[in-house]
C-alpha cells in the first residue's frame, strides 16, 4: 500500500532528525501520538502538535511517559497507528507499558532520542547507552525490533520502516536515534506519496466467532487483528494468554506464549535485518556500529584504509534482532571487530558473544556528551591487527 | 439428553441448564471462563450485574461499548465481560482508556477497576483524565484495602482499620474519591454501595449515557480480607452494613463525605452538569484558530 498523500510534505526541506522522524511518522501513516516533554526528543512532538490537527491525526500530551506508552496502545487497539517519543528517563517509565504492549503485541513505534545518563546524566548531549535497554528493559522474557538510524534523512526513511516492521511482526519497534542525529540538520528529501510503500495493518476478514487475536502454533507467524467496536468482543490482557486471549496461569501456557513472543522475531531475524556492509571480503578488520558512531568511524576507517590497512565495515540498522550469523560468519574470515558506540560496552559484548572466539573483538568506549574522536577509532583499528 | 457441567465450588455434578433457562445476562458474560476468582459473597460480582442492567438501560450498542480494568480482583471484571474488553497494567486503565476513546470517538469506554488501582498506583492518570473531561466511564470498586495481594492498607483504609501492613490500624488520612473527583472536573460524580443495586444500575446507565468523564464510586465488601480483619461479619453482613449506614443525600457536598471508620456512609448522586468533553472542546477550538485548515480526527472507520 502507498501512503497517504494528505500527510506527506513531499520535497526538499533541510531538517534535523527529530523534525524528519516526525514527518517519517506522518508518511507511515501515524495518526494517533501521545507524549511527554523530554529534551532531547520534544522536536518529534511539537511538530507532530503543529500538523496532526492540520491532517486529521490525534495528539495528546499526557501526564507522564506511563500514560503515553499505555494510550499508544489503547489507540492501537482502537485501530490508529500510533507513537509515541522520548528521551532516556521517559524511556524508564515506558518500560511497563512496552512490556504490556509486547504482551498484548501491539504494533506501535517508541522513538527515544539518546541522552547520557543514568538518571536525569546529560538532558541536553548525546549517547547511544540505551541499547541494552531497549532490548530487554522491561521484565520478563521477549524479544524486540530496534533501529538506529544515522542522518536526518534515515530518520525520515527508517521511521516509516519502523511502522512497516511493527505491523509486519506487530511487536512495539524502538526507534533509537541519538541527540547528535536527532539535532543534526541536514537535507531530507521526501518523495511523493505514490513512492512510499506503507505496510497496512493487517485485519481479520472471516466468522467473528472463529476470530483468535494470537497465533501461538509454532509457525512464528502473527495473527490478524481486529479493532474495538467492530463486534468482535475482543479480551486482550497482560497475563499469560492462550491464542483466544484468555489468562491461562500455568507453565504449559506460558511455554506457548513466551516462545511465541521470542521466536517471531529471532527465527525471523534475517527477514527483519537490515544491515549494511562495505569492503567485508578480504578485510582483516571490521568496524561495527551504529547511529551517530557510524559516521564519526568512516573517518577512522578511510584514514586506515590509507594507511593501507583492510578495513571493512558494518552498520546495524537493525540492532535489534542482532545479526548474530552474519557476525558469526564474519568472525571466520577477520581478525578482529572494532566496535565504537557512546556506552561503556553493550553492543560490543554481542559482537564478542557472536565471535566465538575467532575473532577479537575491541570496544572503543566512550561515556557520553560527545562523540568519538576518530584517532582513538583509528588507534583501535591499527593495535587491533597487530 | 442435557449435557452436564461441574460446579468447581463442591465437585458436584449438576445438569446444565436448557437453552431457555440460561440466565438472561448470559450474552454479557464469557461464562466458559467461569469459574470466577472472587471469593464467595465478595461485591464484585453484584456490582458487575449492575453494570451489565445499567447497560442494557442505557440503550447503548454493546459493540461499541468498550471495558477496560487495570489490576486487582476489581481488575478482572473486564475479563468476564463479553464486550471488548481490555486488562492493562496496574494503575494504567485510564490512560489506555484515553487512548481507545481517543483512537476511536465511536466508541463509549468504561473503566471498571478497585480504588488501590485507580487512586493510589493511578492517581495521576485519575486526576489528569479528570481535569481534560476525557469521555470516560469510571466506576471504582472500593473495597478498603488491596486484596488480591492479601489485604494491605491503601490510600481509602479509613484511619483505625486494620490491614496486613496496618497491624496496628491505619494512620493515614484516607482519600475522599468523589470530593477528588469533582474537584479534578468530573461532570458526573456518585457513589453507591454494592446492595444499593437499583440506584447503581440507573447510576451505571446515567453515567455512560453521559459525555464526559464520569465516575461513580461503588462500596464493596471485601469478606475475606477487609470484614474478616474488621470485625464485618461474612460477605453479606458486611454488604448489609454499608448498606444500613448508607445515608442517601443527592447533591451532599462532595467535601462533606469522607468516609470514618465503621461510621456512616453518605451514598447518592453529588454531581451531574455539563461540560463540553475533551474532544469537543479541542475541536472547537482548533476550528476556531485553524478555520478550514482544521481536518478533525474521526477514528479508524473513516480514512487512514
Amino acid at each position: 500500500m502507498k501512503a497517504d498523500p494528505m500527510g506527506v510534505a513531499t520535497g526538499s526541506h533541510y531538517l534535523d532528525g527529530d523534525h524528519a522522524c516526525a514527518e517519517g511518522a506522518i508518511a507511515g501513516g501515524c495518526r494517533f501520538m501521545a507524549g511527554y516533554p523530554i529534551t532531547p526528543s520534544t522536536e518529534v512532538a511539537e511538530r507532530i502538535a503543529e500538523r496532526f490537527p492540520k491532517i486529521g491525526g490525534m495528539f495528546i500530551q499526557m501526564e507522564d511517559e506511563l500514560a503515553s506508552m499505555a494510550a499508544v496502545s489503547g489507540a492501537v487497539w482502537a485501530g490508529a497507528k500510533s507513537m509515541t517519543v522520548t528521551s532516556g528517563p521517559g524511556f524508564s517509565l515506558m518500560m511497563e507499558n512496552i512490556g504490556l504492549a509486547v504482551m498484548m503485541e501491539v504494533p506501535c513505534v517508541v522513538v527515544n532520542v539518546q541522552r547520557g545518563g543514568p538518571s536525569t546524566g546529560l538532558p541536553t548531549l548525546t549517547a547511544q547507552a540505551d541499547m541494552m535497554q531497549a532490548r530487554w528493559g522491561s521484565h520478563g522474557d521477549y524479544e524486540i525490533i530496534a533501529l538506529s538510524p544515522n542522518s536526518p534523512q534515515e530518520c525520515f526513511d527508517l521511521t516509516i520502516t519502523a511502522f512497516n516492521l511493527s505491523e509486519k511482526w506487530r511487536v512495539p519497534v524502538l526507534f533509537m536515534m541519538d541527540e547528535c542525529v536527532g539535532h543534526m540538520t541536514e537535507k531530507v528529501i521526501i518523495p511523493n506519496a505514490d513512492e512510499i510503500e506503507v505496510t497496512p495493518r493487517k485485519y481479520y476478514k472471516g466468522k467473528k466467532e472463529s476470530y483468535r487475536p494470537y497465533r501461538f502454533n509454532g509457525s512464528n507467524s502473527v495473527a490478524p487483528m481486529v479493532k474495538a467496536g467492530d463486534g468482535y468482543f475482543i479480551h486482550i490482557t497482560g497475563l499469560t494468554h492462550d491464542e483466544r486471549g484468555y489468562p491461562v496461569i500455568n507453565a504449559e501456557a506460558q511455554e506457548k506464549n513466551v516462545k511465541h513472543l521470542v521466536n517471531k522475531i529471532l527465527k525471523n531475524e534475517e527477514k527483519i535485518r537490515i544491515i549494511e556492509e562495505d569492503q567485508v571480503d578480504g578485510a582483516d578488520v571490521v568496524v561495527i556500529s551504529y547511529g551517530i558512531s557510524s559516521r564519526v568511524a568512516m573517518n577512522a576507517v578511510e584514514a586506515a584504509r590509507k594507511k593501507g590497512l583492510k578495513v571493512g565495515t558494518l552498520r546495524l540498522v537493525t540492532v535489534w534482532p542482532f545479526p548474530e550469523s552474519r557476525i558469526r560468519e564474519l568472525a571466520k574470515s577477520v581478525k578482529a571487530f572494532v566496535v565504537p558506540e557512546i556506552n561503556m560496552g553493550q553492543i560490543s559484548l554481542e559482537v564478542e558473544r557472536c565471535a566465538q572466539g575467532n575473532a577479537k573483538t575491541i570496544l572503543v568506549p566512550h561515556a557520553g556528551g560527545w562523540v568519538h574522536d576518530p584517532t582513538d577509532i583509528l588507534n583501535a583499528i591499527e593495535e587491533s591487527i597487530v | 439428553m442435557s449435557e452436564t457441567i461441574t460446579d468447581y465450588t463442591n465437585k458436584l455434578t449438576i445438569p446444565k441448564p436448557e437453552e431457555n433457562f440460561r440466565h438472561p445476562m448470559e450474552a454479557y458474560i464469557r461464562s466458559e471462563r467461569f469459574p470466577h476468582i472472587w471469593c464467595s459473597s465478595c461485591g464484585i460480582g453484584t456490582i458487575l450485574t449492575a453494570y451489565i442492567s445499567g447497560l442494557q438501560k442505557s440503550g447503548l450498542d454493546p459493540e461499541k461499548v468498550a471495558v477496560v480494568s487495570g489490576i486487582g480482583c476489581s481488575g478482572r471484571v473486564a475479563g468476564y465481560l463479553r464486550l471488548d474488553s481490555f486488562h492493562s497494567t496496574h494503575g494504567r486503565a485510564l490512560p489506555f482508556a484515553t487512548g481507545l476513546a481517543l483512537g476511536n470517538p465511536e466508541l463509549k469506554v468504561s473503566v471498571i477497576s478497585g480504588d488501590g488501582d485507580i487512586s493510589a498506583i493511578g492517581g495521576n492518570h485519575f486526576i489528569h483524565s479528570a481535569r481534560r473531561n476525557m469521555n470516560l466511564t469510571i466506576i471504582c470498586i472500593n473495597n478498603f484495602t488491596y486484596a488480591m495481594t492479601g489485604g494491605q492498607a491503601g490510600p481509602t483504609t479509613p484511619i483505625e482499620a486494620n490491614s496486613s501492613t496496618t497491624p496496628y490500624g491505619s494512620y493515614e488520612y484516607p482519600f475522599n474519591l468523589p470530593f477528588l473527583a469533582e474537584s479534578c472536573g468530573a461532570v458526573y460524580v456518585a457513589r453507591w454501595t454494592a446492595l444499593h443495586i437499583r440506584r447503581l444500575t440507573n447510576a451505571i446507565s446515567e453515567a455512560l449515557l453521559k459525555p464526559g468523564f464520569s465516575f461513580i464510586e461503588v462500596i464493596s465488601p471485601c469478606p475475606t480480607l477487609y470484614s474478616r480483619r474488621n470485625r464485618l461479619g461474612t460477605g453479606l453482613d458486611s454488604m448489609k452494613f454499608y448498606h444500613d449506614t448508607a445515608i442517601i443525600q443527592h447533591g451532599a457536598e462532595t467535601r462533606e463525605v469522607d468516609i470514618e471508620y465503621q461510621q456512616k456512609i453518605i451514598v447518592g448522586k453529588f454531581v451531574d452538569k455539563e461540560k463540553p468533553t475533551f474532544t469537543e472542546a479541542r475541536d472547537k477550538f482548533l476550528k476556531k484558530k485553524l478555520g478550514d485548515r482544521f481536518v478533525p480526527y474521526r477514528g479508524p472507520n473513516h480514512g487512514h
